[in-house]
């Protein structure tokens, strides 16, 4: 993984170099993802086990993600007949989310799936779950010390601008002087900066290439047309865009649409059913978007199975399940898109 | 007329003068003057901030700055929160406040686009988008005109409940309008003489509610109410009945802006109309909307909101990133205000 100077980052430098090493070469094999991500596929080891009680807790799916976590999580949950699954009402209130993980622990769940309104906040809350004896997986936002969770299921913003920048690099490398142009995500947030990082660090590999313009919408559809709007006009010729986010994207393509542009490619973010549409149907400028997949809930649930029942992962060597899994930012476009679909959310 | 009676210390006189019957005969030649000589002042130092920003812009960016184009995108970003600015500055110079539009605007575009009013097609979404914001201002309206409760409280309440019922609606998805006469609005080709529709309405808005404003009763009642309630009580005014309207009128502004923005984004988000409580009043009161009431300019408002609108557009255009652009902005507010202050205090000086 590349240097990281996040708390994320940090947690990969305390992480168990062997399954750090194993998880790398997992998590960049796109089928595996696939498998053992996608609700469609069989799960590795469906053989009921031991029975397993797991607590879910997350915030308020006030957006499309945010629910497909939660259908994730339980589609799942649901494939396995040796797991129950105990999920709360979602809350974006620390208190509230703080009440819930505690009356799941006094209900003595086996194990604890947790996706924080805010990491930082419901630390203490993890850490008290693993004094009681449950462990804690750390969904995503992540907790401010590894003592609060056994291990941690997220994804990777900064792989997400890497591999964005990588595709557009793949098409524009033969184009001189290419120009780039970057629809950004809110910029309050940590998340935000490692993806334009990770792109910029990208680009530095093909020379030919400038980013010649960066605005930050805030993942609405109103901001997106907003934002877009200006770079069009700022910008009257480039090559490539790319856009942090499918839901502000939808608002960034009916401003192309407005201005009547189509004299570059774009290239989306997050994996969002109507970035989906568009490419397979490929009658616009949205030709790629790079993962953020909600199927790590899936693969949270997995993981919680096998912690309950104390086996590893199977697939990997390792007697115990990882302390970190990243889950991999697979570029999706018109050649793969039929596969992703099933997992696009709304 | 209404304008003269607004001294800064928004005292007593106000109310009577509201009155019909014996003002307008004797005011109507002599006060406009000085009221447009007053009036023009404070325009006047928006127009220069204004072109002052022209300059700006032009000198920075004058490819993409100055063209037909930019103006376009300029007045059109311009026109959703115009709408809605146009309401408020009736709400603050009747002495309220409006913390729900952004809410109003989020539940509106969101219930005008789910299936269910999409299958009634173009109508079915105007309609239900102006509905609903009628809906909530009249609850607004009614809540601080006869439950008495102070608007600030009541607006927030609303704020608070109408963005829940968006998501509750929603359900965080993003609703993508299918209906082709909606979606045509906001493109190219429905330009009427080069003006896009969205900024027809705005520009619409703006003339229905300045000749509101200024040529009615109804106007000169907002005035009063806001300049001294009890003394327009006195005066015969029914204080709570107006109250109620001008909620409506805020809750309605709300419903087309909504409508505005389901043509211009193409959907119906919860999130739609984020911070536009903030950016309205910001426009008003730079305007020279008075937050304490009596005094209304909707000239001014929509000034305010042009300003607004072309710093984000300059800044867009220089690729300045958002940590500047707010510094900035909160800097040209307060800069606004005091230049405006300084020129309005010279003139009565």
């Amino acid at each position: 993984m590349p240097d990281l100077t996040s708390r994320r980052g940090l947690l990969f430098g305390t992480a168990a170099v062997s399954a750090g090493a194993l998880l790398a070469g997992c998590t960049s094999n796109e089928k595996d993802e696939g498998n053992t991500g996608s609700s469609q596929q069989p799960a590795a080891d469906d053989k009921p086990g031991k029975a397993v009680t797991i607590g879910f807790a997350g915030p308020q799916a006030d957006h499309g993600w945010l629910n497909a976590i939660n259908e994730q999580a339980r589609a799942r949950a649901g494939k396995y007949a040796d797991v129950t699954l105990d999920i709360t009402e979602g809350s974006n209130d620390t208190a509230t989310q703080i009440g819930q993980i505690e009356t799941l622990i006094n209900k003595k769940v086996d194990v604890l799936v947790i996706l924080p309104a805010d990491g930082a906040a419901l630390t203490q809350t993890g850490l008290k779950a693993m004094r009681a004896g449950i462990p804690v997986v750390n969904l995503d936002r992540v907790f401010s010390s590894p003592q609060a969770f056994r291990c941690w299921v997220g994804g990777d913003n900064y792989g997400m601008g890497l591999n964005a920048g990588h595709y557009i690099g793949e098409k524009l490398k033969d184009t001189p002087d290419a120009k780039v142009v970057e629809l950004a995500g809110l910029d309050n947030l940590e998340l935000t900066r490692q993806r334009t990082k990770g792109f910029d660090d990208a680009l530095k590999n093909y020379p030919n290439i400038k980013k010649v313009a960066r605005q930050a919408a805030d993942f609405t559809v109103e901001s997106g047309q907003a934002k877009m709007a200006q770079l069009l006009q700022a910008q009257s010729a480039f090559d490539a865009l790319w856009n942090h986010d499918d839901d502000q994207g939808v608002g960034a393509l009916r401003a192309i649409d407005q201005a009547g542009r189509d004299d570059f490619l774009m290239v989306g973010g997050a994996g969002a059913l109507s970035a989906f549409e568009a490419i397979k149907a490929d009658d616009g400028v949205l030709k790629a978007t790079v993962l953020y997949p909600p199927t790590m809930a899936a693969s949270a649930i997995d993981l919680a199975r096998a912690l309950g029942q104390g086996k590893g992962v199977s697939g990997l060597a390792e007697f115990e399940i990882p302390s970190q899994v990243t889950a991999y930012s697979a570029v999706v476009d018109k050649s793969n898109v039929d596969q992703y679909m099933p997992i696009g959310f709304d | 007329m209404t304008h003269p009676m607004s001294p800064p210390a928004g005292g007593v006189p106000p109310a009577p003068g509201a009155e019909k019957p014996a003002p307008p005969p004797e005011g109507r030649r002599t006060a406009p003057r000085t009221a447009f000589a007053r009036l023009d002042v404070r325009t006047l130092s928006l127009l220069g901030v204004l072109a002052a920003l022209v300059v700006a812009g032009g000198v920075t960016r004058p490819e993409a700055f100055l063209d037909v184009d930019n103006l376009r995108l300029v007045l059109t970003q311009a026109s959703v929160i115009g709408v809605v600015t146009v309401g408020m500055t009736f709400v603050i110079t009747a002495g309220g406040i409006d913390l729900s539009v952004g809410a109003i605007v989020a539940l509106a575009s969101v219930w005008a686009t789910t299936v269910a009013t999409q299958e009634f097609g173009f109508a079915g979404i105007l309609f239900t988008s102006v509905v609903v914001g009628l809906g909530c201002g009249l609850v607004n309206g009614a809540l601080i005109a006869y439950g008495a409760m102070v608007p600030f409280i009541a607006t927030l309440a609303m704020f608070a409940s109408a963005r829940g019922l968006a998501l509750l609606i929603t359900e965080g998805r993003t609703q993508r309008v299918t209906v082709d006469g909606v979606l045509d609005l906001g493109s190219r080709d429905a330009y009427v003489l080069g003006v896009p529709p969205l900024v027809l309405v705005f520009a619409a808005v703006t003339a229905v509610g300045w000749l509101l404003l200024n040529r009615t009763t109804f106007g000169r009642r907002t005035v009063a109410v806001g300049g001294n309630a009890e003394a327009a009580r006195l005066a015969g005014i029914d204080v709570r009945r107006q109250r109620l309207y001008l909620y409506l009128l805020s809750g309605l502004c709300c419903g087309i802006a909504a409508f505005m923005l389901v043509v211009l984004s193409g959907s119906g988000q919860n999130t739609n109309g984020n911070l536009y409580e903030l950016d309205a009043i910001a426009a008003a009161i730079i305007g020279g909307t008075l937050l304490t009431g009596g005094r209304g300019t909707i000239v001014g408002s929509v000034l305010g909101v042009l300003i607004f609108t072309t710093i984000t557009n300059i800044f867009a255009l220089n690729n300045l990133q958002s940590d500047v652009q707010q510094i900035a902005k909160g800097a040209i507010i307060v800069a606004a205000v005091l230049v405006q202050r300084r020129t309005v205090r010279n003139e009565l000086a």
